[in-house]
């Protein structure tokens, strides 16, 4: 019989191909940020809207993360910036792997903000670093404003929470200052943007949150 | 169901002690897990036994050590354990608080026995 007493990361092999990642970023100055959030709350579209507010003053790539398709790929092909698409065939999260792999396919020539969307998922993707400098979390209107209790490991890993489809909020039962205050109980350090990609409603504003902190790498 | 995926990173970690030692069968593993990581325990044993049994034989047995969230208050640094996920300070009610336990996620003791004991 041996009995090994060790203390080995699960995730250690993720985390050391995420470091990498975050090394090669660092040296291209690129930031980067992994967006999340349930299926439906409007990511693509959030992306959408930063590409078209930023890119005529910031290069940007985007790494799309489907379960089973490329639609959101082609979307974003659409505003002629450059995309690869990771499609996980079933997989629930991204993983620090599938992005290097992906990361071969794009040219990262110039780039300053690189978007990963990852699946659309609360729970599984919350825990897998990718080698971004941060999580972002949105959460729409039409979710309800008990999620971030719900789910708090992902409001728990993110760093800027973005509420999303405001434009909804006469139609919907859901108070944007409870979702606030549920969000800053898990995590107090949650920078929040409210925004709609309807009305273009708080766009700037998160958009120049990310033009700081590509200043600021 | 991240729960497989983090099967499957487990596996790979014994597979090199497996392979190290030669000739060796796993009895048991035994893996940390803060509440911070959102893990099902009953999720995580199914799947590490799905992945590692085959026909009639009984795989090796996982373990799961629970650790719970405990914060220390930057304010008036008292440390304590919390319910549910709020993080604030039971004591003073400060939000400026430090994690120190509930992040974890490791395999801490790996159990293998050798070929010839194996039916035993």
């Amino acid at each position: 019989m041996s009995l090994f007493t060790i203390e080995r990361k699960v995730l250690g092999k993720n985390d050391a191909i995420a470091a990498n990642i975050r090394e090669g970023l660092k040296d291209k100055n690129i930031f980067s940020f992994n967006i999340l959030s349930s299926p439906g709350s409007g990511k693509t579209s959030l992306v959408e809207k930063t590409i078209e507010y930023l890119k005529d003053r910031i290069k940007i790539a985007v790494i799309e993360g489907d379960v089973q398709t490329d639609l959101d790929a082609q979307r974003i092909n659409m505003l002629e910036v450059p995309v690869t698409q990771i499609v996980t065939n079933g997989g629930c999260h991204l993983e620090a792997g599938l992005v290097r792999d992906a990361l071969n396919n794009l040219n990262l020539n110039g780039i300053q903000l690189l978007i990963i969307e990852n699946v659309g998922n609360l729970v599984c993707p919350a825990g897998y670093d990718l080698g971004e400098d941060t999580k972002v979390v949105v959460l729409s209107t039409t979710e309800g404003d008990d999620k971030p209790l719900k789910y708090p490991a992902m409001f728990r890993n993110a760093s800027v929470l973005i509420i999303n489809k405001i434009d909804l909020l006469p139609y919907v039962n859901c108070s944007v200052e409870q979702i606030k205050i549920n969000a800053l109980s898990v995590n107090p350090q949650l920078r929040i943007f409210e925004t709609s990609c309807i009305t273009g409603a708080g766009i700037g504003d998160w958009c120049k949150w990310i033009e700081s902190n590509i200043k600021s790498k | 169901m991240h729960e497989l995926s983090l099967a499957y990173e487990i596996n790979d970690i014994i597979d090199q002690y497996v392979k190290a030692e030669q000739k060796k069968f796993i009895k048991s593993v035994r893996v940390r897990i803060g509440k911070l990581q959102s893990i099902l325990p009953d999720s995580l044993i199914f799947c590490f036994e799905a992945i590692n049994s085959s026909g009639n034989s009984i795989g090796p047995k996982l373990e799961i050590e629970p650790v719970p969230i405990t914060v220390e208050c930057n304010k008036c640094r008292s440390v304590n354990e919390i319910e549910g996920f709020a993080f604030s300070c039971i004591n003073c009610g400060g939000t400026d608080i430090k994690v120190i336990t509930g992040n974890e996620l490791s395999v801490i003791e790996i159990e293998l026995f050798e070929e010839e004991n194996k039916e035993a």
